[in-house]
């Protein structure tokens, strides 16, 4: 697959939450590219700051210090071109699965065809759900549906929040690989959040682990990610052994 | 569920008509005249002209102070609870208005607006207004973060916030208040209604009380609870078409 220019490049980031006299760095110092049809994963133990690296991204909070580019332009806010799928879904309450599902492309202007949207909830498997709310629906079949919105709105980059952190592991291994089939068939960029190293390694080509301290340890470069023969290859399970001993090493 | 209702408002209706009557036999029929005898009296009225130019003066002023009540306080509870830099200006504001029993002001009112229809809508609506105010701002305080970042990912403006986010979020909320107010404002309405004027069913009431018609007074009383029912009804029925979110 050819990789072209950059997409997005993130520069010195830095983030301090500052209330009162406290104040706290949660980032310090990140800086990474990730090219057009690349995708990123992101670990690190919980309150490292991964949620907060995904929302500056998405250009919903501003950082402290440093500064991130979207195909050349500095993101000073929410981008047509950044879809986000939130920890906690960030789905409506108040609205059905179909509505909420259209929200997005509805509040751009983006038509979509009827084809579009069924293909859209069938790849997901949220055919059966537009008339219920959000409450209605099992945490699995939330996220699902906070997938298919993004989707929807046709991004360059997707990010998302530990996207498969509800559902089961048979369900989450064929969503991971059905969702990484969606993503090469319309060229989307992801980056993901997410707890789990086999997940790490099996979708992202690079892999950011974040740490405690504010800082970057390392990041792994993982070139075979997204191929579902690399799933039960012996180098699947020595890159997740090598990303676990990262991960144990730190302070 | 709409049956079991209706069945309930009649099973309530013959509860209270069963208890009027048994309190009238103790009481005498001079005192508390019993259902029937009201009941008669409530057919020659409805009959009358003047008894629908009272009922049409309470419920013009009731719905004109609910509507500017809600067109103004809705609004601006909603603009403060999502933007707590203007909130906490206007907060202690808020705080030192809504404790002061605005009905004691009706003198002030009295002077400054003349003893028309005008001094009683401004009453109703300024009692109704701070209660109204406190709910839509606290509904709209509890909005969740996630909630916010979502719709502005999604490409939301200031107005789709309101329109998709602040707005639902705060309707259970507002029904609820809506209703609690239905009841101060019939009470407010009959207080301002027992002076100075001679169109109301507050009028009408205390008319009837000054003649010692007894029945007549009944008629006023059940037509006044009756708009204060239908109100709530309406705000109840409002509540469950438009907030099914609620209870799905
Ligand atoms: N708005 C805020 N104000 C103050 N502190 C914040 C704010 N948002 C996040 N933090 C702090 O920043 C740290 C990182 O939070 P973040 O949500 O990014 O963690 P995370 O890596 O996503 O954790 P998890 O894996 O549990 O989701 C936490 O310690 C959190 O308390
Ligand atoms: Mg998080």
């Amino acid at each position: 697959m050819a990789i072209s220019r950059d997409l997005l490049r993130v520069r010195g980031l830095e983030k301090t939450f500052s209330s009162g006299s406290d104040s706290k760095t949660v980032l310090k110092d990140i800086s990474f590219d990730l090219a057009y049809n690349d995708s990123l994963a992101v670990v690190g133990p919980s309150g490292c700051g991964k949620t907060t690296l995904l929302l500056m991204v998405a250009g919903l909070l501003p950082p402290t210090e440093g500064a991130i580019w979207l195909e050349g332009d500095e993101i000073k806010g929410p981008s047509k071109k950044i879809a986000l799928v939130l920890q906690h879904y960030g789905l409506l309450p108040w609205k059905t699965v179909g509505a909420n599902i259209t929200l997005g492309a509805k509040l751009q202007n983006i038509g979509i065809s009827g084809k579009e949207l069924q293909e859209t909830k069938k790849e997901l498997g949220i055919e059966a759900l537009d008339h219920l709310y959000p409450a209605q629906l099992s945490g699995g079949q939330r996220q699902r549906v906070a997938l298919g919105r993004a989707i929807l709105l046709r991004p360059s980059l997707l990010l998302l929040d530990e996207p498969f952190a509800a559902i089961d592991t048979i369900t989450r291994e064929r969503l991971q690989s059905g969702l990484l089939a969606v993503f090469k068939r319309r060229r989307f960029s992801f980056i993901v959040v997410t707890h789990s190293f086999e997940e790490a390694v099996f979708m992202g080509r690079k892999i950011l682990v974040l740490d405690n301290r504010a800082g970057i340890r390392t990041v792994l470069n993982n070139p075979d990610a997204g191929d579902i023969a690399f799933r039960s290859s012996p180098e699947f399970f020595e890159r997740s052994l090598e990303l676990r001993r990262v991960l144990e090493d730190l302070p | 569920m709409k049956r079991k209702h209706l069945l309930a408002y009649g099973a309530t209706i013959l509860l209270i008509y069963a208890l009027w009557y048994i309190l009238s036999l103790l009481l005498g029929s001079t005192i508390l005249p019993d259902p029937f005898i009201v009941f008669s009296q409530g057919f020659m009225e409805i009959v009358e002209r003047a008894f629908w130019a009272h009922v049409g003066a309470s419920g013009f002023r009731i719905l004109a102070g609910l509507i500017i009540a809600f067109c103004t306080a809705i609004p601006l509870g909603l603009f403060l609870g999502s933007n707590p830099r203007f909130d906490r200006v206007f907060s202690p504001l808020i705080y030192l208005g809504y404790p002061i029993p605005k009905i004691v002001l009706m003198p002030i009112i009295f002077v400054i607006f003349g003893l028309g229809d005008m001094s009683k809508i401004v009453l109703i609506t300024m009692i109704i207004f701070f209660q109204l105010l406190i709910t839509a701002r606290d509904a709209a305080r509890t909005i969740d973060t996630e909630v916010i970042y979502s719709l502005k990912s999604l490409g939301g403006t200031r107005l789709d916030f309101y329109r998709h986010v602040v707005w639902p979020v705060s309707l259970p909320g507002i029904f609820t208040s809506l209703r609690i107010v239905t009841g101060t404002s019939v009470a407010v309405l009959f207080f301002v209604e027992s002076i100075g004027t001679n169109k109301g069913l507050g009028f009408y009431i205390i008319d009837a009380w000054g003649r010692a018609d007894y029945p007549t007074m009944f008629v006023g009383i059940i037509a006044l609870s009756t708009i204060g029912i239908i109100l709530y009804e309406t705000f109840d029925l409002l509540e469950r078409k438009l907030c099914k979110w609620k209870n799905p």
